[in-house]
């Protein structure tokens, strides 16, 4: 059996103080996604940023290929996994193409320049989500739904096998949202990379993801099959709102009642 | 981003512009030297007008090229790691606590040396306090580095009006020529000159590093930079090179904070051409401006600040104005 891409053993994750998630066990294979669901401030960012080793984990461990993710050199990690934030700030001017070029960074040596190579990696990424065209615009003329998707192909240029995305949907129109979570479908059934994503509508969660993790945000976890787990009775419970459930065609829906 | 090819065209002739510039400020002043002079002189042959460029004009231009391309290099590095365009060599409070120590020892009537001395001191204890105060309970956000050092900054600008309002009239002409930044004091060349070539050599091999911090810490300890080590060795860079020019030429405004952007305006935002760019330019800059200095109403001397900032804003208004929107 291969070892799983990222592997979290009784993980814990404070926010000043207060546990919000309290020794979760999780791995991630290749090829699986997992969506992160619960309410806002539940501490889905902070659990994702701490998978990601942008904070120290408050107990537990963290495995990267089965390797102790503390002690991977950080250039060595970015080649092993790929984190997408909720925020993009860009003080100073810079083109589309150099924005998606960053993402080849942990590939490079400290003297080495983008090669053509390169050029033609972060060209497809853009491509792929529909950013072809645009990779001379000034990224602060771009919408916010643009930037997104250009965070999204930094993180294709990136090639980790490993995706670890915060709201990958934010500000994306329906229609690219379908794309993006299309997008790493098709990179997890083909290029059998592993996503963990922070969702918060539930039946894209069902529909794209194999496994939920639901954070409740007092420390405790729950995680399962999509369809075991996101039912109408435990969404209820997660976002403190009665939900109703609608089958259509094997996709399900949640209705607020 | 720029090629490699590019990036090297673009040195090489603001390298061109460098020599220029030296060459300009040896034959230009109240006693003219020919080129063919300036040349003799240079390649080693006794004469009149060698000992003008050797022993005067020679080391002045050197140590106002290198003062230039450190405030252009600090600026530069100051600006990614505080990740705002606003930011200056001076923005942390080193100049501040370089012109609190230079006054001091101005007031005291101590020689060229021992003011410089002084001031190096004034600027790294400057850089100690603000690195503790914004490190102290460890979150050492930009903010709250920012913050710091704008508020240290002020507070020796207290002590510095403090210092010069209580200063005999025959002292204060020197002290306000040294906050207003003069190369006429300086005593030696080769000091700066050294700092320049150290720091840039230190900061190069970070420069695509620099890249990815200047788009954000989480971003870039994601892309795989180690960015608390990073910043310490940036913040310390920064300083040093802020310290060893202040102490050379006294505080010398504009070129740090407006350089790095000319040359962002005119190359983009690589650190790697950036960087060395700045330098350049920055020294090019502060000769030229030292240069009419001197000469503008000679036998009378200017501050070169005044000529910096002269020189400085009319030429990014223009480079401002003609940016693609």
């Amino acid at each position: 059996m291969t070892r799983p891409l990222l592997e979290a053993r009784q993980l814990a994750v404070d926010i000043g103080g207060k546990t919000v998630v309290d020794r979760v066990d999780l791995s991630v294979a290749s090829g699986e996604r997992i969506a992160i669901l619960g309410r806002n401030g539940a501490g889905k960012s902070t659990l994702l940023s701490t998978l990601a080793g942008l904070r120290p984990a408050a107990g537990g461990s963290l495995l990267l290929d089965g390797e102790d993710a503390a002690l991977l050199p950080a250039r060595e990690a970015a080649r092993r996994r790929a984190w997408l934030g909720q925020f993009q700030s860009d003080p100073f001017g810079s083109t589309v193409l150099e924005t998606a070029l960053t993402g080849r960074h942990p590939h490079l040596g400290r003297w080495d320049w983008e090669s053509k190579d390169d050029a033609e990696l972060a060209r497809s990424a853009l491509k792929a989500v529909g950013l072809d065209g645009m990779e001379a615009r000034q990224i602060h003329t771009l919408s916010g739904g643009e930037r997104q998707r250009l965070a999204i192909a930094t993180l294709l240029t990136q090639a980790a096998p490993l995706y670890l995305l915060d709201e990958p949907l934010a500000h994306l129109d329906l229609n690219h949202q379908m794309a993006v979570l299309e997008l790493f479908a098709g990179t997890a059934r083909d290029g059998g990379a592993g996503v963990i994503m922070v969702l918060h509508d539930p039946a894209l969660a069902h529909r794209f993801c194999d496994r939920a993790l639901l954070v409740y945000g007092d420390g405790r976890t729950e995680i399962g099959p999509v369809d075991t787990i996101l039912t109408a009775k435990t969404l209820s419970e997660l976002y403190g709102y009665g939900l109703r459930q609608i089958e259509d065609r094997g996709h399900r829906c949640f209705i607020p009642e | 981003m720029p090629t490699r090819q590019r990036a090297f065209l673009i040195l090489a002739s603001l390298g061109l512009l460098a020599v220029a510039s030296i060459g300009l400020a040896l034959t230009v002043g109240s006693f003219k030297v020919s080129y063919a002079e300036v040349l003799a002189a240079l390649l080693g042959s006794e004469g009149g007008a060698g000992d003008v460029v050797l022993q005067l004009r020679l080391p002045r231009a050197l140590a106002g090229f290198a003062c230039g391309g450190l405030l252009a290099l600090a600026g530069a590095l100051m600006q990614v790691l505080l990740r705002n365009p606003l930011a200056d060599p001076y923005v942390l409070g080193i100049s501040g606590g370089a012109g609190v120590g230079a006054m001091f020892a101005m007031l005291l009537g101590w020689p060229v040396l021992g003011v410089d001395g002084l001031a190096f001191v004034g600027a790294f204890a400057a850089m100690l306090l603000v690195f503790g105060l914004a490190h102290g309970d460890g979150s050492w956000t930009q903010t709250r580095l920012l913050l710091t050092g704008v508020i240290v900054a002020a507070g020796c600008g207290a002590l510095v009006a403090l210092m010069l309002s209580i200063a005999d009239e025959h002292k204060l002409r020197g002290m306000l020529f040294w906050l207003m930044g003069d190369l006429g004091q300086s005593a030696q060349w080769w000091p700066a000159f050294a700092a320049l070539a150290i720091a840039l050599l230190l900061a190069m091999p970070f420069a695509r590093e620099l890249n990815l911090l200047s788009r954000g810490l989480m971003q870039a300890q994601a892309l795989g930079v180690a960015v608390g080590r990073l910043r310490y060795a940036i913040y310390l860079l920064a300083s040093l090179a802020t310290a060893a020019s202040v102490t050379t030429a006294g505080s010398i405004g504009f070129v740090g904070l407006v350089v790095p952007h000319l040359v962002r305006l005119a190359t983009g935002n690589d650190q790697r051409l950036l960087l060395p760019a700045s330098v350049l330019a920055g020294g090019s800059l502060l000769v030229l401006a030292d240069t009419l200095a001197r000469t503008l109403i000679a036998p009378q001397q200017l501050p070169v600040g005044v000529l910096t900032a002269l020189i400085g804003v009319p030429v990014f208004l223009f480079l401002l104005s003609r940016q693609p929107k």
